[in-house]
């Protein structure tokens, strides 16, 4: 779904080169020790950075032309994945179509979606009243009314508790299930990555150092780099 | 305990002192004019006033729409780009800040004047010439206050619209425009209330009873006219009109919430388009056409007339003299009254405090000189106080610009610091010394500094009190463009823009080295 072949892209003194393929329908998390360059992978596959050279495909096309809009992803980031000023129904409504011109049909789409995040009773709310988790949670609904194969998971519940944590990778995972969405989720939590993954990218001085399967993660016999950054 | 009501009662007669200081600054300007006003039935009320009181609101807000439709479409085009030389231009952009209006108007007469190199394109005296000054002072101060405000917009909110597929003019609509809208109100009414004071512009660019604001109808009436009368009714409505401008003000001051800095470099997707790029450049273009010339008239004219003469000599020593006898004091009441108000003052005290620091805005220089010279003339002779008088009134003109750095670091260090030193007995002088001068160092440099630049460039008070024998640099400037000795006018003005050039790089070099303080 997701491949990239010697991607190359420099910030300030560090050059990154990232190898990497995502099969569809796969959640894999990306982890790794801070600015190992984890979020701007990321952004090289959503086109918020461009790369110097290599190859970037989605689905089999090459992205190098394509611009953020026309890719075949979403993008929850960490905070700030709401204007402040609008109410929740519009921040949702955004996603279908920035000049917020809906016919009937796009309208249920957006009440039915703000309803499966379990924010059907905030609609007329703005961001700023709305706790952590209930903002993150416009993310997600405007993401399920984008309806892009893919979704790509910039830390964004490191904010909220460990319980609070759980119940919305269990809301993720149910979308997954139910649309067969290819995920990508970086993470600083171990424990998230386990609960969730079928996969974990291990990236460390803008490469991937390792892809392995969840279980061999976090196995005792993992790559040495792996267990190091794991024992902290 | 002793020891600690002895602190409390220094603490009171500080505050009391400095606010009895700026009362009875305020009282004397004002209980005399009232007193005027009621002895002559407020008969100043004739067809002048309100023609008077209509141009200066009319150029008010003609000068602070024009400097905002000019500033919005200029602070967004440098938000959106990264060129060559934009962070040069950028700095230019504060100049005008920093440079005294005698200065600029120089410049500006200079190029637009009729023996300047755009000389005739329209005329540079009347409203069209104060509302060029008006804008060339004011247009780049509001591009930086919105450039900050957009350039606190998180890095997402612009990968947002880009994944959403914005166009310009949406991303205009739902990031842009609603960060701005906030600050719009406030900055609008601080221009508006710094073009109804504005004193060296219109005395200078306007002229006769058809372009006169009250600021300048309250000097032609006290050192012209000799109608202090007259001088009352005008400095009660110029009294009434700041006072309204500072209240409305005053609601938009308020800090507005501080976005999280988010670490990524914040590059822009939108404006690629061709009509974008074009739009942005003409705006810059037509920013840079209003700062530039002038600023370069000044430095051409000025490098090429400078003249050391006995009388510059004397004026830039008299200047320095006032400036740093006014900033001393300023700085002096600022830090009591910002002190005060750190400490769990009462809300009706922090009002007080806060119209203190106000009170040359709410009564404009004219207005407290007036009230000052009808209390004194009858007793004694005025150009004897002259001195004294200029210096007073500078400092409480430079008030507002030394609260603003010091009040946040005072409010802060006193966080950090009152419990530590409440628990380790360190108070009054060795607290000073160990403590607050060492970690305010710098909020009172820059406040001082600040409060130099705007007595040494201040030509209201000193148009008003000012003698043969008493003259300053910007009021040399203004004698010798009134002998229509421009070129001896130039010389003067660059000593004078080059001496707040200097200490305005000193500010700026001391709020942002970042020793940890």
């Amino acid at each position: 779904m997701i491949t990239l072949e010697a991607v190359q892209f420099r910030y300030e003194a560090m050059l990154m080169n990232f190898d990497l393929n995502v099969a569809r329908g796969e959640f894999m998390a990306v982890i790794g020790p801070s600015g190992s360059g984890k979020s701007t992978l990321l952004s090289l596959i959503a086109g918020f950075e461009t790369p110097l050279s290599g190859t970037l495909k989605i689905a089999g096309i090459d992205m190098a032309e394509t611009s953020p809009a026309d890719r075949a992803v979403s993008m929850i980031f960490q905070d700030n994945n709401s204007f402040a000023h609008l109410d929740v129904w519009t921040n949702v409504a955004l996603g279908i179509s920035p000049r917020l011109k809906l016919d009937d049909a796009q309208r249920r789409l957006i009440d039915s979606a703000l309803e499966r995040v379990g924010l059907k009773t905030y609609t007329s709310r703005k961001p700023t009243e709305l706790s952590g988790g209930e903002k993150q949670r416009i993310a997600i609904a405007r993401a399920l009314v984008r309806d892009k194969p893919m979704l790509l998971l910039d830390e964004p519940f490191t904010a909220l508790g460990p319980a609070l944590r759980r119940e919305m990778l269990d809301l993720i995972l149910g979308i997954q299930k139910e649309r067969g969405l290819t995920i990508l989720m970086v993470t600083h939590q171990p424990k998230d990555a386990k609960y969730a993954a079928s996969k974990i990218a291990f990236v460390d001085a803008g490469r991937i150092a390792h892809v392995l399967p969840t279980e061999a993660f976090f196995a005792g016999d993992a790559p040495r780099d792996i267990s190091a950054y794991l024992k902290g | 305990m002793v020891e600690h009501l002895e602190q409390m009662s220094f603490q009171n007669i500080k505050i009391t002192a400095a606010l009895g200081f700026i009362l009875g600054a305020v009282a004397f300007g004002f209980l005399p004019l009232l007193w005027l006003g009621f002895v002559n039935g407020f008969s100043g009320f004739d067809a002048y006033l309100p023609r008077v009181v209509g141009f200066t609101l009319k150029q008010a807000f003609l000068s602070t729409l024009f400097s905002l439709l000019i500033a919005i479409p200029v602070a967004l085009a440098f938000a959106r780009r990264q060129f060559w030389g934009r962070d040069a231009l950028l700095k230019l952009f504060s100049v005008p800040l920093a440079l005294p209006a005698i200065v600029a108007i120089l410049g500006i007469v200079g190029v637009y004047g009729n023996n300047g190199a755009f000389g005739g394109l329209f005329s540079v005296y009347g409203l069209s010439g104060i509302l060029l000054a008006h804008i060339f002072f004011n247009m780049p101060m509001a591009v930086r206050l919105l450039l900050t405000r957009l350039d606190a917009i998180p890095a997402e909110n612009f990968r947002l619209g880009a994944q959403l597929g914005f166009t310009s003019p949406q991303v205009f609509r739902f990031i842009e425009w609603p960060q701005i809208a906030s600050v719009i109100p406030g900055i609008a009414s601080l221009i508006f209330l710094l073009c109804t004071a504005s004193f060296a512009v219109v005395l200078i660019l306007g002229g006769g009873p058809q372009a006169t604001t009250l600021e300048v109808a309250i000097y032609q009436s006290l050192r012209v006219d000799f109608d202090p009368a007259r001088a009352s009714i005008l400095a009660l409505a110029q009294l009434a009109v700041c006072g309204v401008l500072v209240l409305i003000a005053g609601q938009f001051t308020r800090e507005n919430s501080v976005f999280p800095r988010t670490l990524s470099k914040l590059r822009r997707f939108d404006g690629e388009s061709a009509l974008m790029r074009m739009l942005d450049i003409a705006a810059i273009s037509i920013a840079a056409l209003i700062i530039l010339p002038p600023m370069v008239n000044i430095l051409i004219a000025g490098i090429t007339n400078i003249h050391v003469s006995d009388a510059l000599l004397r004026a830039t020593l008299t200047s320095l003299g006032v400036g740093l006898s006014a900033a001393c004091i300023s700085l002096l009441l600022g830090w009591v009254l910002a002190d005060r108000a750190a400490q769990h003052a009462t809300k009706a005290l922090r009002a007080v405090i806060a119209l203190a620091c106000l009170a040359a805005l709410i009564m404009p220089p004219a207005v407290l000189a007036t009230g000052w010279f009808v209390i004194l003339s009858p007793i004694a002779d005025v150009s004897r106080y002259a001195v004294l008088l200029v210096i007073i009134l500078n400092a409480l003109m430079a008030l507002p610009f030394v609260w603003s750095p010091l009040f946040p670091a005072i409010a802060d260090a006193r966080l950090r610091h009152d419990r530590l030193c409440a628990s380790l007995g360190l108070s009054g002088f060795a607290r000073l010394k160990l403590i607050d001068l060492p970690t305010l160092r710098k909020p009172l440099a820059l406040g001082f500094l600040m409060a130099m630049i705007v007595s040494l460039g201040d030509l209201s008070a000193i148009s008003l009190f000012g003698s043969a024998g008493f003259i300053t640099l910007p009021s040399l400037i203004m004698a010798e463009m009134g002998h229509y000795r421009m070129d001896a006018a130039a010389g003067t003005a660059l000593v004078l823009a080059a001496l707040c050039f200097a200490l305005i790089t000193l500010a700026q070099y001391w709020s942002r080295s970042d020793d940890h303080a």
